[in-house]
C-alpha cells in the first residue's frame, strides 16, 4: 500500500506517494518536464530546487532527482540561475591570484556568511573553496570543489553575487592544465605513436583472419 | 537502511565476506560465455525483435521500440517549412551538445569554420556528464595500442570495423593528452603517473579516471571551452528532420524549440549528428542509466535521409544498475566498484562469477542467477544480486570508497545506505547503444554525403559490445575527427537548393509496405507524466 503525502508544487497542493523523488512526484502530479531535468541521476545539476517544510523557517536546497518528498513540502524548482561565466583563453591565462582578481573580483567581497556551503546540494564546503580561490590555491580549490554539479544553489543564496561554480570551474582547469604534474609516460606514448612505433603491429593485427584473432584474444595474458 | 526482509541474506553476505575477498573465481571459457549469452542476454530474446519494413536496413531484425520510431512519420509536413529563409546559416551544424558534439565543435572552430551546436536540453545534459568509471588509453609501458585493439575487438565479439577500431586505439593517448591540456583533471600519482585500473574485459590496467566523475569532469571542461570560444549553442532546441540539398548532400536541419514548439531552419554545409544513445527508449521494459534525452533521435534522423545502420540490434545492458532503493532504480553503479575489488554475490553469500567479465556476460550471468538459479534477492520491485562494496574498504583500506567513488557513496547515502558498511543490490539496466549509423574512417556516413556522425550514435567502432572506458574515448577521438573533417569538407562545399523531398519518398515506401502508424519520430523525450483519462 502506498503512503501518500501532501506536497505544494509552486504553491499548489498535490497528494503523491511518499517514496517518490521530487522529480518523480512532479511527473506523478502530471507535469511533462522539459526544464529542470537532465541526467535524472545527480550529475548534471539541472534540477536545482528550493523547498521549505511547513512550520520550519529554514529554506532548503536540493537536487529534485536525488531527494525524496516529505509531507508539507513547499517546492519551487530553479531550472536556471543567471551565473556569471567569464570567458578566457586557457592557453594564455596563468595560474596566479591575478587571474581571479581579473575575472571574478567579486569573490573578494565574500562576507563569510557561509550561506553557500549550507545551500550546497553536494554537501561541499563551498565557502572554503572560494577562500582557496581568493588565495590563488587552485589545487586545493579544485579538490574541494571537485564534486560540484554546477546547480547554482550556492550562488542563489550569496549576498556578494559570487558565481561559485564558475570560479571553481576555472580553478579546476588551471589545476588540471598547469599545476598538476605532467604525465611523462603519456607524452612518450603519443610521440611513439606519431613516430609509427606501433603501426606495423596494428596493421598486422588488422590483416589477420578472425580465427587467428580469436586465438590471440582467448589466450592473451591478463595483468593481475 | 535495509528493511527486515533483507536481514538474513545480509548476514550471509557479511559472514562470507573475508572468504569471498580471498576467493578468485575462474573466468568463463569462450564456450561457456557463448552459451550463457544465447540463453540469458536480452539481445538474444527473439520475441523482442521484429523485421524492419522500410529503408536502408529493411529486413533486419531490430527491437520493436526502435522499429516503431524508424518506421514512424515525420513531425513536420514539407510544405509547411520555409527553406528559403533559414534562421541560421552556418558551415558546420552540430546536433547534440554532449561530449562528441562539443569535441567536434572545438575542432571545427579551430579549423576556422563557422560552427553552431543545437541541443535538446542544456549543453552537457547528456550521457557524457554521467560517465563515472573512466576512459581507456594504452599509455603505460606494459601496454600498447595493439593490446588495446585486441581487448576491444574480442570484447566486441570480433565484429568491430577494424579501421575504426584501429583509429580509436591509436588516437587514444593523444585524446587523453588533449583533454589534460584543456585542463581536464585525471587521477595521478605525485610524479604525474596516471592511476589506472582494469575495466571489464581489459587485459591491462588502462582505465584513466577523474574519481567517479570522469564524464562530468570531461563534459564540464569541454562545455567551458565551447563557451570560451563563443561558439553559439542553441539550447532546448532539437533537430527533428535533416535537410538535404538538391544533390543529395546533407545541408542542414529543421529545428524545434522544445518549450515553445517554434519551428526553425538551419542551413549548413556539413552536418554532424552527435545525439548520443537510446536508454530512454526502455527497450524490453528495462530501466535505464541514461539521461532524459537519450531517445535514439540521431538514428531516426539519419535513417530517414537514407543513411545505413550497423548493429542497431545490439544494446548494452549494464550488469550493475541500482535495484534498490526504488528512487534510484536503474541508475548506474559504476563498473569501477568492481575494478576496486567488490564482488557479485548471490542471496546466500556465494560469489557466482568473476567480477570483471565483459558487460554482456556479466549481465547475462546476473539474469541467470536471478531466474534459473533462483538465487536472487527479492527487492519488492523485482530480483537482484548483491554487490559487496564493503570489500573495497577491506582491500584498499578505510577511506578508499570516499576517495575513489564519492558519487556512488553520495547517491546511496541520500537514501540511507552507507556503501562502506553495507552491500548494494544490483540488476542489469539499459545502458548503451552499441550500434548506430554506419560511418567511414573519416566519420562520414557511408552513403549520405556531408553527413557526419560521432559518439554513441555511431555503429561499428566497438562491434557488438563495448568495453567500459572505450565510449568516452570514442566521443573524443571521433568527435574531434568529425569536427576537423566536417570543417574541411565545408570549405569545398557549395550548398545547392534545399529540399525535404526525402519525407515524401519515405512516406511512399511506408505506404508501399502497408504500414499504418500514427506515431511520429524522433521521440525527443520519454513521456513520464501521469495520465488522468
Ligand atoms: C551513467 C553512465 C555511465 C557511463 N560510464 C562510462 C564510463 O565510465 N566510461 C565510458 O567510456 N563510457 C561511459 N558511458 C558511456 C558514455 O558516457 C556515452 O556513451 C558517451 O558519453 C556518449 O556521448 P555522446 O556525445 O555521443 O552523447 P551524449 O553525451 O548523450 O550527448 C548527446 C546530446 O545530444 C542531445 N540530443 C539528442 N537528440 C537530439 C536532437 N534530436 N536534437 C538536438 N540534440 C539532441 C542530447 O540531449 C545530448 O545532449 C556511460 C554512460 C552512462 C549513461
Ligand atoms: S537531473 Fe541531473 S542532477 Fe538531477
Amino acid at each position: 500500500m502506498e503512503n501518500m503525502v501532501n506536497v505544494y508544487l509552486f504553491g499548489k497542493k498535490y497528494s503523491v506517494p511518499d517514496n517518490l523523488t521530487i522529480m518523480r512526484a512532479m511527473e506523478y502530479a502530471g507535469y511533462q518536464l522539459v526544464r529542470g531535468c537532465g541526467c535524472r541521476n545527480g550529475f548534471c545539476g539541472a534540477c536545482a530546487t528550493i523547498y521549505r517544510i511547513k512550520g520550519d523557517t529554514t529554506l532548503r536546497t536540493c537536487l529534485a532527482c536525488q531527494t525524496k518528498v516529505e509531507n508539507d513540502m513547499y517546492i519551487a524548482t530553479l531550472p536556471f540561475f543567471p551565473l556569471v561565466k567569464q570567458v578566457y583563453d586557457i592557453e594564455k591565462v596563468k595560474p596566479t591570484e591575478q587571474i581571479m582578481m581579473q575575472l571574478y573580483p567579486e569573490i573578494y567581497a565574500c562576507v563569510g556568511c557561509n550561506a553557500c556551503t549550507k545551500a550546497c546540494t553536494q554537501s561541499l564546503n563551498v565557502m572554503q573553496y572560494i577562500a582557496y580561490a581568493q588565495r590563488g590555491e587552485f589545487d586545493k580549490c579544485a579538490e574541494e570543489s571537485f564534486d560540484c554539479v554546477m546547480c547554482g544553489c550556492c550562488s542563489a543564496r550569496c549576498p556578494a553575487g559570487i558565481s561559485h561554480p564558475q570560479v571553481a570551474m576555472l580553478a579546476r582547469r588551471l589545476n588540471g592544465k598547469y599545476l598538476a604534474p605532467a604525465t611523462e609516460h603519456l607524452e612518450n606514448r603519443v610521440k611513439e605513436i606519431e613516430n609509427g612505433t606501433f603501426t606495423e603491429l596494428i596493421e598486422a593485427l588488422m590483416g589477420k583472419p578472425v580465427e587467428e584473432l580469436k586465438e590471440l584474444y582467448n589466450n592473451r595474458e591478463i595483468e593481475k | 537502511m535495509y528493511g527486515k526482509e533483507f536481514e538474513e541474506s545480509l548476514k550471509a553476505v557479511a559472514a562470507a565476506r573475508d572468504a569471498n575477498i580471498a576467493y578468485e573465481p575462474a573466468r568463463m571459457t569462450a564456450k561457456e560465455k557463448e552459451d550463457l549469452l544465447a540463453a540469458y542476454h536480452p539481445d538474444y530474446k527473439k520475441s523482442e525483435f521484429r523485421e524492419l519494413r522500410v529503408g536502408a536496413n529493411k529486413g533486419e531484425a531490430l527491437p520493436h521500440e526502435l522499429c516503431d520510431m524508424l518506421e514512424a512519420k515525420s513531425r513536420i509536413k514539407a510544405e509547411d517549412i520555409d527553406l528559403d529563409h533559414p534562421t541560421y546559416d552556418v558551415d558546420v551544424l552540430i546536433i547534440g551538445g554532449g561530449g562528441a558534439g562539443s569535441s567536434a565543435a572545438i575542432e571545427a572552430d579551430n579549423a576556422g569554420a563557422k560552427v553552431m551546436i543545437v541541443t535538446k536540453l542544456r549543453i552537457g545534459d547528456a550521457n557524457t556528464m554521467m560517465a563515472e568509471g573512466g576512459i581507456q588509453a594504452a599509455d603505460k609501458p606494459n601496454d600498447s595500442p595493439a593490446i588495446h585493439f585486441l581487448d576491444a575487438y574480442g570484447g566486441g565479439h570480433f565484429a568491430a570495423k577494424r579501421d575504426l577500431l584501429a583509429k580509436l586505439v591509436t588516437s587514444a593517448p593523444d585524446a587523453i593528452l588533449w583533454l589534460n591540456k584543456l585542463g581536464v583533471e585525471f587521477d595521478k600519482a605525485p610524479d604525474g603517473t596516471m592511476i589506472t585500473t582494469h575495466g571489464g574485459g581489459t587485459s591491462r590496467k588502462r582505465m584513466h579516471a577523474a574519481k567517479d566523475y570522469s564524464g562530468a569532469e570531461i563534459m564540464r571542461t569541454l562545455r567551458d571551452e565551447v563557451l570560451n570560444r563563443g561558439i553559439p549553442v542553441i539550447e532546448f532546441t532539437s533537430a527533428i528532420e535533416l535537410i538535404l540539398d538538391e544533390n543529395g548532400k546533407a545541408a542542414g536541419a529543421v529545428l524545434m524549440n522544445m518549450e515553445t514548439k517554434e519551428i526553425m531552419v538551419a542551413r549548413a554545409k556539413t552536418v554532424i549528428i552527435a545525439t548520443g544513445g537510446a536508454g530512454r527508449m526502455h527497450y524490453q521494459g528495462f530501466p535505464t542509466s541514461n539521461h532524459y534525452g537519450a531517445t535514439a533521435d540521431g538514428l531516426v534522423l539519419g535513417y530517414r535521409v537514407g543513411a545505413k545502420l550497423l548493429y542497431a540490434d545490439t544494446l548494452q545492458y549494464h550488469p550493475t544498475g541500482a535495484a534498490y532503493p526504488q528512487q534510484i532504480f536503474g541508475a548506474l553503479v559504476t563498473e569501477k566498484v568492481r575494478s576496486l575489488g567488490a564482488k557479485l554475490v548471490n542471496r546466500d553469500g556465494k560469489v557466482f562469477m568473476h567480477p570483471l567479465e565483459t558487460r554482456d556476460v556479466a549481465a547475462a550471468s546476473i539474469i541467470r542467477e536471478c531466474s534459473d538459479h533462483a538465487e536472487g534477492v527479492d527487492t519488492g520491485d523485482g530480483l537482484a544480486v548483491w554487490l559487496d562494496t564493503p570489500m573495497i574498504e577491506k582491500i584498499g583500506g578505510e577511506g578508499t570508497i570516499e576517495k575513489r567513488i564519492p558519487a556512488m557513496m553520495r547517491m546511496f547515502a541520500s537514501f540511507g545506505i552507507d556503501i562502506r558498511k553495507e552491500p548494494i543490490l544490483v540488476y542489469p539496466t539499459l545502458h548503451y547503444q552499441n550500434g548506430g549509423l554506419d560511418i567511414n574512417v573519416d566519420g562520414e556516413t557511408t552513403n549520405v554525403k556531408n553527413l557526419f556522425v560521432a559518439g554513441e550514435a555511431v555503429g561499428g567502432i566497438h562491434g557488438r559490445n563495448r568495453l567500459m572506458g572505450n565510449s568516452l574515448l570514442d566521443i573524443i577521438v571521433f568527435g574531434r575527427s568529425a569536427g576537423k573533417n566536417a570543417a574541411a569538407k565545408a570549405k569545398e562545399t557549395e550548398v545547392g537548393k534545399l529540399t525535404l523531398s526525402h519525407i515524401a519518398k519515405f512516406d511512399a515506401e511506408r505506404d508501399a509496405a502497408g504500414i499504418e502508424t500514427n506515431l511520429v519520430s524522433p521521440k525527443l523525450l520519454p513521456d513520464y507524466a501521469r495520465k488522468f483519462n
